[in-house]
């Protein structure tokens, strides 16, 4: 849809990458590009290696085999990317509201005491806003709940207008009619600053309105198509290994489990996402 | 020491050399634990705060065969380990008792070791006294200098970092993703966390300093929830706490029974324990306060809800 295509550098090269963990080979050759302002969904059922691949591209994980670059660059050499991990755990007590938050999103890495201009905070209240959180703002992040604080970190990844950002299971915690606000929020900002957005997700219906691409993650492997090449019965079958079915409901492509499916989790699986901080 | 006493009776707490000296000591090392310690308990550190404490004791305790000041031999040791520790990673394995228990009992073991070669060799029993529990009026004034020195360097070095650290308390993963250069700093942290527990191991003595690096840190993260007012807040909490335990303790020789002067770290100790349970307790009631003011808000909501706003 946005992808910028010509002769730019891709802000993400794979190149036939693989991770081993814990003496188990996670994924192997796995290799795409990622353009600028690209939105790529990132799908696979547990435990394939969604999060690994993210912290890969981070430079969290170590790569058993081949490379990943990110903006030009061997990855993990202080860029200025945006993140939001699938699990953080704060703790309550920790001294940072969600404004601070969001400010170290722009400031962070910088040196010095934080002396924060007027202008700062007024750029960090807008993203609060943006992300429907900016009543939230003065409340220490370890005490907000889950789908908050998942909103107020969103807004930490994307106040500094970064090239990339990553945010993992950022739905996860989120009521139905926010999943649909944040999902238009984030395709209208990536085209807006041709901002490259990569985002794993157990639901990829909310999604399919701004996905460019989907890149899938099953038996160790990773596979990349346009929307159209995946989202179709036959592929989305092969790649959970049971019956799901697409259909177009008002215009609207619609993922769902094929009737008699055994699994009726297949494509809503939920993860046991821990986010809610203890009481 | 009797230079003191007279003190008292001439009433001239601030007229007394060694007086001055123990307040400048003291309370600049209180200041620069205070600040320190709002990212060690941030950071779930106070655990390395203790380690360096005891290995400082090494230097502070094996000073006096080498006949260098006892400052620099807490220093020299606390900063050696600070960096060994971080490049080893053992603040951060998770058999932490056991290396309590192996790693600092072997370093309290040392020092038991150099003050026993101490006395043996003619030093005075005063100076195991003076590493493990501090002795501050009898500091040697020529120390002021350094003393404040280093904790400029230990401040210069928290203040450098506290954006690194702030994000990476948040979580490291999103601080690396930021381009935060994790590693150094965590190195440049441990330097200034083993400058002010050196400080303050110098002030009230080793097996006391880390009551002065978490429990003003601690106080003040109970009353406020950002990190500039907290380090304001455990600054005076710190050297408050520091300023009056020097006077109580520099008075109790004229009302103590038998003229028996209480050690300055045990008053200093004594009312920051006092400030955090008060923190607590204000804390605890303050809550409640909230969680009342919340539940009315959260019926108005509803009410707007209703109303189908
Ligand atoms: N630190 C680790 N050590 C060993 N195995 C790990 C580690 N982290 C993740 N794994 C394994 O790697 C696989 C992929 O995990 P993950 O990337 O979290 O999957 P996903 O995000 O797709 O659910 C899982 O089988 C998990 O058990
Ligand atoms: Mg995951």
């Amino acid at each position: 849809m946005t992808a910028v295509h010509g002769e730019r550098e891709p802000i993400v090269r794979i190149s036939d990458a693989a991770v081993v963990l814990g003496g188990r080979t996670v994924w192997s050759q796995v290799g795409f590009d990622v353009q600028p302002g690209e939105f790529l969904g990132l799908i696979g059922t547990n435990g394939t290696g969604k999060t690994t691949l993210l912290r890969a591209i981070l430079g969290t994980v170590p790569l058993a085999e081949g490379s990943i670059q990110v903006l030009g660059h061997a990855r993990g050499r202080g860029h200025d990317l945006g993140y939001v991990p699938q699990k953080v755990v704060v703790d309550p007590d920790l001294p940072l509201r969600a404004r601070d938050v969001v400010a170290l999103g722009l400031d962070g890495a910088k040196v010095g005491l934080p002396l924060r201009t007027r202008s700062t905070w007024e750029r960090v209240e807008r993203a609060l806003g943006a992300v429907d959180a900016q009543d939230l703002s003065e409340r220490r992040i370890g005490r907000l709940s889950g789908g908050q604080q998942q909103r107020v970190l969103l807004a930490q990844s994307l106040v500094s207008d970064p090239k990339l950002v990553l945010l993992d299971e950022p739905l996860a915690n989120l009521d139905p009619a926010s999943v649909q606000e944040i999902v238009a929020l984030l395709g209208r900002i990536s085209r807006e600053r041709n901002m490259a957005v990569i985002l794993t997700a157990h639901d990829m219906n909310p999604l399919l309105p701004v996905l460019d691409r989907i890149v899938y993650l099953a038996k160790g492997h990773a596979a990349v198509g346009t929307t159209q090449e995946v989202a179709r019965t036959d592929v989305l079958t092969r790649l959970y290994g049971s019956p799901i079915e697409v259909v177009t409901v008002h215009g609207r492509v619609v993922i769902l489990p094929a009737s008699g499916a055994p699994d009726t989790e297949a494509v809503h699986h939920s993860e046991p996402v821990q986010r809610e901080p203890l009481p | 020491m009797t230079g003191i006493r007279m003190g008292i009776f001439s009433g001239g707490f601030f007229t007394t050399e060694a007086v001055w000296t123990a307040l400048l000591v003291g309370g600049f090392a209180a200041l620069v634990a205070a600040v320190a310690g709002v990212f060690t308990v941030m950071r779930g550190q106070s655990f390395a705060g203790h380690a360096l404490a005891d290995l400082g004791a090494v230097g502070g305790s094996g000073a006096f065969l080498l006949g260098v000041s006892q400052l620099w031999g807490f220093v020299g040791a606390g900063v050696l380990a600070a960096i060994v520790l971080e490049v080893i990673g053992l603040h951060r394995v998770r058999e932490r008792d056991i290396a309590t228990g192996i790693v600092f009992g072997f370093g309290l073991g040392l020092t038991a070791l150099f003050l026993y070669l101490g006395t043996t060799l003619g030093h005075s029993s005063n100076q195991a006294v003076a590493v493990l529990f501090g002795s501050l009026f009898s500091i040697d004034p020529g120390v002021v200098g350094p003393v404040i020195g280093l904790g400029v360097l230990s401040l210069a070095l928290v203040m450098l970092v506290s954006r690194w650290l702030s994000l990476e308390a948040l979580d490291a993963d999103i601080a690396r993703a930021r381009g935060v250069p994790v590693r150094l700093a965590g190195v440049l942290f441990m330097v200034a966390l083993a400058l002010a527990v050196e400080l303050t191991a110098l002030s009230i003595g080793a097996v006391l300093a880390t009551a002065l690096l978490i429990g003003p840190a601690a106080c003040a993260l109970q009353v406020t929830s950002r990190i500039p007012r907290a380090m304001w807040v455990a600054v005076v909490v710190g050297v408050g706490c520091t300023v009056l335990g020097i006077f109580i303790s520099y008075e109790s020789y004229a009302w103590s029974p038998g003229h028996r002067a209480w050690p300055a770290s045990f008053c200093i100790v004594a009312i920051v324990f006092v400030c955090y349970l008060s923190t607590r307790v204000w804390n605890t009631v303050s809550a409640a306060m909230t969680r009342r003011r919340g539940v009315r808000r959260v019926g108005q909501v509803s009410e707007r809800i209703r109303e189908g706003n």
